[in-house]
């Protein structure tokens, strides 16, 4: 008989088939090294110029706040967007005909965007790490704090990624969100320091879960001396927690109830209604 | 987010005993002020493969959904395997198969691949399929390790009838199975399904094919207007109905046919008349189709004069 255990397991089996996919196809790796090539070569660009009178490099600064953008938008995009395609593909509504099948489709998201923000964070730090100067990575704190904070990130994007992509039906819509979360990081202290913008600008950021992923990694991985940069010239560690588990909190309360509404109306009728109108598109 | 979708632990999914596999009293289902199913009362014993026929609209599809727990009925009572379909856990959940109208899902995935994982949900509740054997059964061997997008639209439906029983389900739905298959593959098709219900599978499937219907199922439902408007075997149905039949025959070389609703009396006359010589003598029943034909005509008739 089944058990929590044995879906999980079969969960993570099927994370590991994708993941093993995902690495034997081009287009799928091009898609992981790509934009982390693009934001590489951006911080190169900005190696010369230097954060207020620190004289520290905004290159390597921006490192840190582009990690923490990448695990937002994993948790964010990345699953909204394979669960609204695989929504109108058929792999939701097989899942939903089979025992412990949409469990072990939620484990296996979960398990394959982790992954996913892992290897973007590592495809980032590496290449960063040898690129810049600067960068605290020699102490145990700064590594426990960066695992603490991709943790916390991942729990508080994943169920609202789950949450949008539970709202669209049709892919693109899915895809629109891009240009939002765009917005976001815009405004979000991922490329200039946020203490520079208007006061406005800086208290609706703060609201966003993507600031204060790019301000725990800043706290994880640069030097301490940086923080006067920071809004209130700290690095704020609680409330960074804080906000970030409010939002994990919200996410998890909601996600529940949008994911079985979405799971009820998943049948073959609608399938099909679905697939019409996909098929529409494509002619 | 594990607990997303809440869990049951080991849920005993009630045994249906020496109960109907299915049992459908009264169903119901309304969207708005539109009915779309009036009051539906059926049976399915076990190892009996069943036959939804009925026009397009007529609410096979919305049957075959409220079974499978798909969608929520408006009224009446609904036993699947003893177990009510809105409240079926998971463990009944391992007692169903439903073979999917498939797209383009898993596309990346082997077709090897694809069964052993599916397999795999199914095998902590009971025995499954040997997944090469079942790959040998629906004839995909040659591309067990072939990605499913690679597969042919015949070839994937396979699959999918694969992935529907892989678990070894007590009962299997089937909707419009062999859309796009060629004889060849069909009639193989066929023989799956017999050897399924000799197996003691419960078998209910949806479809437009007429011959089809009358090829595999025990028993045929015509379904229209949200109403069972017969019930019966190919055979009881036609009795029912009384169709022409068709009477050919040759007389001093010269050919004849007559149609008659009468065929016995007829061929009785002829011989009387002609005796010894009436040669080449063929009386061909109405066909299924003609029977359906008839019977969806005849309700529909009769559902304009209730309004009128």
């Amino acid at each position: 008989m089944s058990t929590f255990a044995t879906t999980a397991r079969i969960g993570v089996r099927r994370g590991l088939i994708e993941l093993k996919q995902s690495l034997r196809s081009y287009t799928d790796l091009a898609g992981m090294l790509f934009p982390s090539a693009i934001l590489l070569v951006v911080m190169l660009f900005m190696r010369g110029s230097t954060i207020g009178t620190t004289g520290f490099s905004l290159g390597a600064a921006t490192l840190p706040s582009s990690i923490g953008m990448s695990v937002a938008f994993g948790g964010l995009m990345a699953l909204a967007q394979s669960m609204a395609v695989e929504r109108e593909d058929g792999t939701l509504l097989r899942a939903k005909a089979t025992p412990n099948g949409m469990q072990a489709y939620l484990i296996s998201k979960v398990f394959s965007v982790s992954v996913g923000s892992v290897i973007g964070l590592l495809l980032l730090l590496v290449p960063g790490a040898f690129l810049f100067d600067g960068l605290a990575l020699g102490s145990v704190g700064s590594w426990l704090l960066l695992a603490l904070v991709l943790l916390i990130g991942l729990v508080a994007t994943m169920p609202l990624g789950a949450v949008i992509g539970a709202m669209f039906k049709n892919p693109r819509y899915a895809n629109l969100m891009t240009l939002p979360m765009m917005g976001m990081v815009g405004i979000s202290g991922i490329f200039f320091p946020l203490s520079e913008a208007a006061r406005w600008l800086q208290d609706l950021a703060q609201v966003f879960p993507i600031y204060w992923l790019g301000l725990g990694m800043r706290h994880a991985l640069l030097p301490d001396s940086l923080k006067v940069v920071e809004i209130g010239g700290s690095w704020r560690p609680v409330e960074m927690v804080l906000v970030l588990t409010a939002w994990a909190v919200a996410g998890l309360i909601l996600a529940p109830v949008v994911l079985r509404r979405m799971a009820r109306r998943e049948s073959g009728s609608n399938m099909e209604r679905l697939r019409e109108k996909a098929m529409k598109r494509v002619t | 987010m594990c607990y997303i979708l809440s869990y049951t632990l080991d849920g005993e999914g009630a045994m249906a005993g020496d109960g109907s596999v299915i049992e459908v009293r009264g169903l119901r289902m309304r969207y708005g002020t539109n009915d779309v199913l009036r009051g539906i009362d059926f049976r399915a014993e076990r190892g009996e493969v069943v036959a939804l026929l009925g026009p397009n609209g007529a609410g096979k599809t919305t049957t075959i959904e409220i079974l499978e727990g798909f969608r929520m009925r408006s009224a009446g009572d609904v036993r699947v395997l003893g177990v009510d379909p809105a409240k079926g856990d998971e463990a009944w959940r391992a007692r169903l198969g439903i073979v999917l109208q498939s797209w383009r899902d898993h596309g990346k995935w082997q077709v090897r691949e694809m069964l052993m994982h599916q397999a795999s949900y199914y095998a902590p509740y009971h025995r499954t399929w040997d997944v090469d054997e079942l790959i040998e059964v629906v004839g995909l061997t040659e591309h067990a390790l072939k990605k499913i997008n690679r597969l042919s639209g015949g070839q994937r439906r396979r699959l999918d009838v694969a992935c529907g029983i892989v678990g070894r389900p007590e009962l299997l739905f089937l909707d419009e199975p062999t859309v796009g298959f060629d004889p060849a593959v069909r009639r193989e098709f066929h023989e799956l399904v017999h050897r399924l219900s000799d197996e003691d599978t419960t078998i209910l499937l949806t479809t437009h094919d007429l011959a089809e219907a009358e090829k595999l199922a025990d028993r045929i439902m015509i379904l229209s207007g949200g109403t069972v408007i017969a019930d019966g075997s190919a055979d009881q149905l036609s009795l029912q109905m009384a169709t022409e039949s068709e009477v050919k025959w040759t007389v001093h070389g010269q050919r004849f046919v007559h149609a008659t609703t009468e065929a016995t009396k007829f061929v009785h006359d002829l011989f009387k008349q002609y005796g010894d010589d009436v040669e080449d003598l063929e009386v061909r029943r109405g066909s299924l189709e003609d029977t359906y034909m008839a019977m969806v005509m005849r309700f529909e008739t009769n559902q304009l004069e209730v309004a009128r």
